[in-house]
C-alpha cells in the first residue's frame, strides 16, 4: 500500500505517455486521473497510520548502490512530515489533473500532458518519500526534468522553450550545490541516510571539513550549500528569475508546479535537514535574512505587473520567502503548516487564474480584462476566496499560518526576528495590496477587452468548476482545521521528523507577545485591501497621475521590471559567460591553442619544414660542397662539442625550441 | 742531415687541403677547376701519408700512398671522361647551364 502511493502516478504516467497514442485523450485521462484518485485515498490511509496512529513506517525495497563504505538503497520513509506532504502533493494533482481534463481538452497532445503531469507527481513522491540524500535527489532532479518538460509543453512556442531551459539551467546552479552538499555529508558521515546523520550530526558539532583547502566549520558548509541548493528550487532572492518567466507552461502546471508543489521541495528539504541546521546558528541566520529579504522583494515586484499570472508568481516567491525564514527562525513545523495552506490556496488562485484567461480568449494581460464580475461568477468568487487567504483575512487558512509566521518571527527576540518580523509585515501589506489590484482591473474596472471576448466571457464547465470548489473549500477551512494538529502548542505530531534544538524553540515566546504586534500583521493587510480598494475604486485618476509623473515612472519602471534583476543577470553574467564560451573557451583556447599545437599546427609546421629542407637542395655544385663539408666538419666535432656542452645544454629547451617551430611559420602564407 | 718538424709538414699538408677545399666551394663555373682541386686533396693526402709514415716509421702508410696514387690517376681519367662527354652532349663545360637543366627538369 505504501509503495502503491509513490508508483500508481509512474504506472499511469507509463500508461498515458507510452499508449497515449492507442488510449486517445478520454483514455489517458481515465488512467491518469484515477491512478490519481486511488493514491489520494490511500495517502489519506497512511496519514492515518503514519501521522495520527504515529507509527513510521520505513520500507527498504532494494539496494541500489553497494560499494565499500557507501551504500544506498531504494528506501521509502513515511514518517508524519512524509505523510503530510504526500496528501498536499496528492491532493493538489489530483485536482490539477482534474482541471487540466477539460482545460487543456482542446489540446491535440492531451495524452502527453496527462502522462507529464503523472510523472512529475510520482518523482515529487519520490523526493518526499525518500530516505537518503541520494534517492532525494533522484526525486529532486526529476521535478526539475519535469518542469522542463512541462514549461516546454507548448514547444513550438520560442517563449517557452527559452523560459524552460532558464528553469532547467537556474535549478541546476542549485542543484549542484545541493550535490556538493550531498557529497560533503557522505565524505563526513560515511553515510547519507537521513536517519544516520541525523544521529551523528551533533557529534560534529565542532568539528571542521577542509573545502577547497578552506578550514571551515563542518555543518555550516553542508548547511550552505544545502540551503543554496534549496533557493534555486524554492526561487530565493538570487534564483528567483527562472519562476515569473515558467509561467510560459499552461495554467494547471504553474499551479502544480510553480505553486503548490516544485518548489515547495527547497522548503522540504530544509525542514527535512532540520537536525543539521539546528547545530549551526550562523546558517539559520542567513536563511532566515535571505527568506525576509524575498518576501520583501517578490511582494514589491508583485505590486505593479501586468499579467495575470506574474502577480500570483511573485506572490509564490513571497510565502516562499515566508516559509524559508520561519525555517531559518527554527519553526519548521509552522513553515510546513504555511506550505500545506499555501498549496491549496495557490492551486485555488492559479486555477482560477486559468478559468479566466479560459473565458477571455487566452488573453493574460490584465489591463484587457475588467468587468467580469456578473460574467464569470463563480471564479470570481474563488478567486475572492483565494486572496483572501492568501492576504491572511482573518479565519481563513492564510490567516492562521502567515501570522503565526510573523508573530513567532517577533517571538524570536532578537535582530534577525524583527528584522524578518517588520520586512514580512510590510511583505502582508504590499500583499493585499496587489491581491485588491488584481481582483480590482481583472473583476470590479469597467470593461476594457475587446467586446468581442467579453461577449463570449463565460465560466467554465463541470471539471473546473468541481476542481476549484474543492479547493476554495480547503483553502477556506484546511488552516482552522490542521491548526491545532501541525502547529499548536505541545503537539507532538511531527516527533522525530522535525528535530528543534531547545535554545531555538520559541513557540511559547511567540504566544506572548505584545498584543499590538499580534495583531500588526492583520490590520496592516486588512489596511492594505482597503486601501488598495479605495485607490482604484475612487482615485483611480490621481493613481493614474502618480504614475506618469516623473517620480512615479522611476519606480513603476523600476518594479516593473522586477528590480532590474533579469537585466543585470544579463548583462552581468549571461553575456560575459556566452563572451568567454565563444571568445576565450572557444575561439582561443579550442581553435586557437590547441589547434595550433595539434593536428593544424602540426601539419604545418612539418609541410614548412619540409619545403624548407627542399630549398636547401639549390642545384648548385658548391652549395652541395658546402653542405657536405659542414655536415662532415659537426659529425666529426660532435663528440668535442657534447664533451663541452653537457652542462649547459636542457633537454627541456628542446620542447621550447619546438613549440617555438610552430609560431615561426607563417601560416597565412602556406594555405 | 735535413730534419724537418713534422708539425711544418702536417701544417704544409693541411693548408693545401683546405686550399683543395677552397677551390670547390668557391668555384662556380669550371669543372676542369673542381677535378684539379680534388687531385691538390688527394696529393695533400698522399703527402700526410708518407710523411707520417716516415714519422711514425711504418710502412703501411706508404702503401697507401701507392694505392691512392692509383685511385687519383683512375678518377681523374673518369673524370675527365665525363667532363668530355658533357662537352659533347652540350658544347661547353660550364656549371651554370647543369644547374638550369636541373631546375627545369623538375
Amino acid at each position: 500500500m505504501y509503495l502503491l502511493v509513490v508508483f500508481l502516478s509512474a504506472i499511469g504516467s507509463c500508461f498515458a505517455g507510452l499508449f497515449g497514442k492507442h488510449l486517445g485523450p478520454l483514455g489517458s485521462i481515465f488512467v491518469t486521473t484515477s491512478c490519481l484518485f486511488l493514491s489520494l485515498f490511500i495517502s489519506f490511509f497512511i496519514f492515518y497510520e503514519v501521522a495520527l496512529s504515529n507509527s513510521v513506517v520505513y520500507i527498504k525495497l532494494t539496494t541500489w548502490i553497494s560499494s565499500e563504505v557507501l551504500h544506498v538503497d531504494w528506501g521509502f520513509m513515511f514518517d508524519s512530515l512524509t505523510a503530510t506532504m504526500c496528501i498536499v502533493v496528492i491532493s493538489i494533482s489530483f485536482l490539477v489533473h482534474l482541471y487540466s481534463v477539460e482545460y487543456m481538452s482542446h489540446d491535440p497532445h492531451l495524452p502527453r500532458f496527462m502522462s507529464y503531469l503523472s510523472l512529475f507527481t510520482f518523482f515529487m513522491l519520490i523526493l518526499v518519500t525518500a530516505d537518503n540524500f541520494i534517492q532525494m535527489f533522484v526525486g529532486w532532479e526529476g521535478v526539475g526534468l519535469c518542469s522542463y518538460l512541462l514549461i516546454n509543453f507548448w514547444f513550438t512556442r520560442i517563449q517557452a522553450n527559452k523560459a524552460a531551459i532558464k528553469a532547467m539551467i537556474i535549478n541546476r546552479i542549485g542543484d549542484f550545490s545541493l550535490l556538493i552538499g550531498i557529497i560533503l555529508i557522505f565524505a563526513n558521515y560515511k553515510s547519507v541516510d537521513y536517519a544516520t546523520v541525523a544521529i551523528l550530526s551533533p557529534f560534529f558539532k565542532n568539528s571542521s571539513a577542509s573545502f577547497l583547502n578552506f578550514n571551515l566549520e563542518l555543518l555550516t558548509t553542508i548547511g550552505i550549500f544545502l540551503f543554496l541548493g534549496a533557493v534555486g528550487k524554492s526561487a530565493q532572492l538570487g534564483l528567483h528569475t527562472w519562476l515569473p518567466d515558467a509561467m510560459e507552461g499552461p495554467t494547471p502546471v504553474s499551479a502544480l508546479i510553480h505553486a503548490a508543489t516544485m518548489v515547495t521541495a527547497g522548503v522540504f528539504l530544509i525542514v527535512r535537514s532540520s537536525f543539521i541546521y539546528e547545530h549551526t546558528f550562523s546558517v539559520l541566520e542567513f536563511i532566515a535574512i535571505l527568506g525576509a529579504t524575498t518576501s520583501l522583494f517578490a511582494s514589491t515586484t508583485g505590486l505593479l505587473q501586468n499579467d495575470l499570472k506574474r502577480v500570483i508568481a511573485y506572490s509564490t516567491c513571497s510565502q516562499l520567502g515566508y516559509m524559508v525564514f520561519a525555517c531559518g527562525l527554527s519553526n519548521y513545523s509552522v513553515s510546513v503548516f504555511h506550505l500545506s495552506n499555501h498549496a491549496f490556496f495557490k492551486a485555488l488562485l492559479f486555477l482560477s487564474a486559468g478559468s479566466v484567461i479560459h473565458a477571455v480568449n487566452d488573453e493574460q494581460d490584465m489591463r484587457k480584462m475588467g468587468g467580469l464580475k456578473n460574467l464569470v461568477p463563480f471564479t470570481y468568487s474563488t478567486m475572492i476566496i483565494g486572496s483572501l487567504t492568501l492576504m491572511g483575512f482573518p479565519f481563513l487558512a492564510g490567516f492562521y499560518s502567515k501570522d503565526l509566521i510573523l508573530e513567532v518571527a517577533y517571538g524570536k527576540y532578537n535582530s534577525t526576528g524583527h528584522f524578518c518580523y517588520f520586512l514580512g509585515t510590510t511583505g502582508a501589506f504590499l500583499t493585499a495590496f496587489y491581491s485588491i489590484r488584481l481582483i480590482y482591473l481583472t473583476f470590479l474596472s469597467k470593461p476594457t477587452g475587446f467586446k468581442k471576448t467579453i461577449c463570449c466571457a463565460l465560466d467554465s464547465g463541470q471539471s473546473i468548476c468541481i476542481a476549484l470548489g474543492c479547493l476554495a473549500i480547503l483553502s477556506l477551512f484546511i488552516g482552522y482545521l490542521t491548526k491545532d494538529l501541525l502547529v499548536g502548542l505541545g503537539s507532538d505530531f511531527f516527533g522525530n521528523a522535525i528535530y528543534v534544538s531547545v535554545k531555538n524553540l520559541n513557540m511559547f515566546d511567540a504566544e506572548f507577545i505584545p498584543s499590538f504586534y499580534k495583531t500588526l500583521p492583520v490590520s496592516l493587510s486588512l489596511c492594505g485591501l482597503l486601501l488598495g480598494f479605495v485607490l482604484y475604486n475612487f482615485k483611480s485618476k490621481e493613481l493614474f497621475l502618480l504614475k506618469i509623473s516623473d517620480f512615479g515612472k522611476k519606480y513603476y519602471s523600476f518594479l516593473n521590471r522586477k528590480w532590474f534583476f533579469d537585466k543585470i543577470y544579463n548583462n552581468c553574467l549571461g553575456q560575459v559567460f556566452f563572451r568567454f564560451g565563444y571568445s576565450t573557451s572557444y575561439k582561443f583556447i579550442d581553435r586557437g591553442i590547441f589547434e595550433t599545437l595539434g593536428p593544424t599546427g602540426l601539419s604545418l609546421v612539418s609541410l614548412r619544414i619540409a619545403s624548407n629542407l627542399h630549398k636547401t637542395q639549390t642545384g648548385y655544385l658548391y652549395h652541395y660542397t658546402l653542405a657536405i663539408l659542414i655536415g662532415l666538419t659537426l659529425f666529426i666535432s660532435i663528440r668535442q662539442m657534447l664533451f663541452f656542452m653537457e652542462h649547459l645544454l636542457d633537454y627541456r629547451l628542446y620542447v621550447f625550441i619546438f613549440a617555438l617551430a610552430f609560431f615561426s611559420t607563417n601560416q597565412k602564407e602556406r594555405i | 742531415m735535413l730534419t724537418v718538424n713534422i708539425n711544418s709538414v702536417l701544417n704544409l699538408t693541411s693548408i693545401i687541403f683546405f686550399i683543395g677545399l677552397i677551390g670547390i666551394l668557391l668555384n662556380r663555373k669550371n669543372i676542369l677547376i673542381i677535378i684539379m682541386s680534388i687531385e691538390l686533396l688527394l696529393l695533400a693526402v698522399n703527402l700526410n701519408f708518407a710523411a707520417l709514415s716516415i714519422y711514425l716509421d711504418d710502412m703501411v702508410g706508404q702503401i697507401f700512398v701507392l694505392f691512392i696514387l692509383t685511385i687519383a690517376a683512375t678518377e681523374s681519367a673518369i673524370g675527365l671522361a665525363i667532363v668530355t662527354v658533357f662537352y659533347r652532349l652540350k658544347r661547353s663545360i660550364q656549371l651554370e647551364p647543369i644547374k638550369k637543366r636541373a631546375l627545369t627538369k623538375i
